[in-house]
């Protein structure tokens, strides 16, 4: 072609999925006994669409009276639930997976508008993952006694959940699914920044005709998961979210004869030896850290690179990084969308300035971010070591650490070498090495040559400061199951 | 034969023998399928819409090599085809013209008369396409044959048994041997028949090899055989030219060829391109499509753009 190339030879032409497909009410109650009512002190709060600051919708915020009312709910349901062969309670939970699937395109751009994460990733990860997990729980739900632990396994009584908003119908997915399936009844709090999934997933319950009050769900704030937690009536508690909050839900469960699995922070160590797939290696670090903008507590936020490969991989890293587009999150073209809200990119930032501060190099590629909304570059830290605090600390944000090793024995050591053990890679064409280094790593899982991928079918938890108890997989039965 | 390195540049001792090209081809980075087959797969969902269609749809057409490669071909379906090849459009002479028509080496002259004061190339799959399966002497006289009858660029295909049987610098010398008989105006583009050679890992090292010989181009597949292009071994290849050049200074273009059909294909490949490799690779010089019936869904595309309606398969031309 000889005619002069205009400036941008291929830019792409904005891609934006339609909002019409979702219908947002002005207002949302809390959802209990398969009703939508007010709060008892009529309380509301907003949520808004982290990439404009839109206010999307005013939920209802539940108090300490609405946790009692919807304990009590799911009390008086888990009789009739808890009686059902479970061959019945398998019917409600295909059904609630086939609308889920039916209405998954709604339910993505819904999911993208309130939590700020491309349409993408909704798409092409999160929905099919959320229909996914109902498949497989009801699956399980008529299979109980051959799952392992003996022959007649009962169900535990109500599950206090509470979930966090980096995933919210994915982790609404993880807890609600084996609950229902084990014939546990479930009150459930969405976490303040991401209600309205959970309440369209309301919807969804009573479309599916599930009998009332086995799920209930409950907008509201830390001091609703507190009296949730702490609620004497509650059998079973499980909580996804930060370490700190876990710790004092661990404090506040001991001595009870209350169930409790928690999954918490994550530093997670990508390591890459030298003999890797290096062009796969670079998506896999892509993949790990800025998946959801890096918010998700198994991210590889801290990437391991043997040195004699890191000139190297660092100058692929960021060349890809550079094709990485950041924008609007219901462009179906974008790969970074906003972060959750100003106070976790509040967070971010004052943890990127303390990497900076200490001595560590940033880089980022040349991005423009918009006016409105919660917007951080992805960015790279190179000259890390294990003494910075971007090394220790978990970040929750695009923000990956470089560190180096020379031999497999140090990559383990540094890998191993933090509070926390939810997550690992490995990275090598050769098999006896992943073998032997994922042995040694602590960590609930560790992908090799690979990142971020999950399944129903996979267990899923914590070592360390990263929690306990194991969710998805024949492993999230035994949470809800008395064994 | 005695070999010879076409280029010199950093990499030109690894051909000193056997032994040390299969020492560099086999420390070239492992391929890792699932991951690579996952990015292709990734980029697939990119949506091209509006200006980035109407720019992609012209775009490609300019890059098609219009083909005709079967036995029954006459000079007068090459004259057709290089009509064509000028005129995708008759009824929009907006469209831009194919990169080439290409053919076997004796329907050059008569491809060449039918494109002749324009600027679609003739290109020739000369070297006993598509098995290879002859003496080099006998490729090497059909390679002059073509570019004598004035075949501006030369498709060879290489010798996937000595590849295999992991006789590299034979394959090496072919190669260098038949970009010696393209002279120096005919562009040499090698075709690896990544279907044959089965496993990504020797998709990279072919690249390489093809690359090292002095390729100007490398290519996919013959388009005669099961597994042609595909986005993966596509993206592998341009991943390939991208460190070959980080490496050498040398650009060497991509041409995928077979099984590429429709449009919506065709934005897909411009997309692993753009992401992959950018935009030194985004025109005709650098990056081909081998194709016969692709012209067509991008030409109703295109008059479906230009129109807003879509026409049919009577309002373009049949070849």
């Amino acid at each position: 072609m000889n005619k002069e190339k205009p400036a941008s030879a291929f830019a792409y032409a904005p891609a934006p999925e339609s909002r019409s497909v979702v219908d947002i009410a002005p207002s949302y109650g809390l959802f209990i006994d398969g009703e939508f009512t007010e709060a008892a002190d009529g309380k509301v709060f907003k949520t808004v669409s982290p990439s404009t600051e839109e206010v999307l919708s005013e939920v209802a915020q539940a108090g300490e009276a609405d946790v009692d009312r919807a304990v009590r709910a799911a009390r008086k349901a888990f009789e009739k639930w808890s009686a059902l062969p479970g061959s019945e309670r398998a019917k409600y939970l295909f059904r609630i997976a086939r609308i889920i699937q039916e209405r998954s395109r709604e339910l993505a751009v819904l999911e993208t508008l309130d939590n700020g994460k491309p349409i993408r990733e909704t798409r092409d990860a999160d929905l099919p993952l959320v229909a996914a997990h109902f498949f497989y729980y009801a699956g399980w739900a008529d299979k109980l006694g051959h799952a392992g632990f003996g022959a007649n396994p009962r169900p535990l009584g109500v599950a206090g959940q509470v979930i966090p908003w980096n995933f919210p119908l994915l982790m609404l997915a993880w807890k609600i699914a084996p609950a229902l399936a084990t014939g546990n009844t479930v009150v459930l709090k969405p976490a303040e920044t991401t209600p309205l999934s959970a309440l369209f997933f309301a919807d969804i319950c009573r479309q599916a005709g599930l009998p009332k009050g086995v799920v209930n769900i409950l907008p509201g704030y830390g001091d609703a998961g507190a009296a949730l937690v702490a609620h004497p009536d509650v059998n079973k508690v499980a909580f996804t979210g930060s370490t700190a909050v876990g710790k004092e839900i661990a404090r506040t469960v001991a001595g009870t004869r209350k169930k409790l699995t928690l999954e918490l922070g994550g530093k997670g160590a990508n390591i890459v030896f030298d003999d890797a797939p290096i062009d796969q290696a670079v998506e896999g670090i892509v993949n790990g850290i800025f998946f959801n903008q890096g918010q998700v507590c198994c991210a590889g936020s801290r990437l391991l690179v043997q040195e004699s490969v890191h000139d190297e991989l660092l100058d692929s890293l960021k060349r890809r990084l550079s094709t990485l587009r950041l924008g609007d999150p219901l462009d179906k073209n974008t790969d970074i969308g906003a972060i959750n809200s100003a106070e976790q990119l509040a967070r971010i930032t004052a943890l990127a300035e303390r990497g900076e501060a200490e001595g560590a190099e940033r880089w980022s590629p040349a991005c423009e971010l918009p006016e409105s909304g919660y917007w951080f570059a992805p960015t790279l830290f190179t000259g890390v070591t294990q003494a910075h605090t971007i090394a220790r600390d978990e970040i929750f944000g695009p923000v990956l650490s470089v560190l180096t090793f020379r031999t497999p024995d140090e990559a383990v050591a540094k890998a191993n070498n933090t509070q926390y053990g939810l997550s690992a890679g490995i990275w090598t064409e050769k098999g006896s090495r992943i073998l032997a280094v994922a042995n040694k790593l602590r960590a609930g899982v560790v992908w090799s040559n690979t990142f971020n991928k999950f399944d129903p079918t996979s267990p899923f938890g914590g070592y360390k400061e990263s929690g306990f108890g194991r969710e998805g997989g024949r492993h999230g039965l035994e949470a809800y199951l008395d064994v | 034969m005695p070999t010879t390195a076409p280029a010199a540049h950093a990499l030109s001792d690894v051909t000193a023998s056997d032994s040390t090209l299969r020492r560099f081809l086999h420390g070239l980075p492992g391929v890792d399928a699932v991951g690579l087959e996952a990015r292709a797969a990734s980029l697939g969902t990119r949506s091209i819409k509006t200006t980035a269609k109407a720019y992609a749809i012209d775009l490609a057409i300019s890059m098609v090599d219009l083909t005709t490669l079967e036995g029954a071909d006459t000079p007068g379906k090459v004259r057709a085809l290089g009509a064509k090849a000028v005129h995708p459009d008759p009824t929009d002479r907006s469209t831009p013209a194919t990169a080439a028509v290409c053919v076997y080496p004796d329907m050059v002259a008569a491809a060449k008369e039918a494109v002749a004061g324009s600027s679609v190339k003739v290109a020739s799959v000369a070297t006993a396409f598509p098995a290879g399966r002859a003496p080099l002497e006998v490729k090497l006289a059909d390679v002059r044959e073509a570019v004598a009858a004035g075949a501006d660029e030369i498709d060879m295909v290489i010798d996937r048994g000595a590849f295999l049987a992991g006789r590299y610098l034979k394959v090496y010398d072919e190669i260098v041997a038949v970009k010696e008989a393209c002279g120096a105006d005919a562009r040499l583009k090698v075709i690896f028949e990544t279907g044959e050679l089965s496993t990504y890992d020797n998709i990279r090292r072919a690249s390489w090899l093809g690359m090292l010989a002095g390729a100007d181009f490398i290519k996919t597949s013959t388009g005669k055989v099961a597994v042609n292009a595909t986005p993966a071994n596509t993206l592998l290849m341009l991943e390939a030219v991208r460190d070959f050049r980080a490496q050498t200074g040398v650009q060497v273009g991509v041409k995928p060829a077979g099984g590429i059909r429709t449009s919506k294909d065709a934005i897909k490949f411009l997309v692993l391109v753009n992401e992959t490799v950018g935009e030194d690779w985004l025109d005709n010089h650098w990056f081909r499509f081998g194709a016969s019936s692709l012209l067509n869904d991008l030409l109703m595309q295109r008059q479906r753009l230009a129109t807003g309606r879509y026409s049919g398969p009577d309002y373009v031309t049949v070849d």
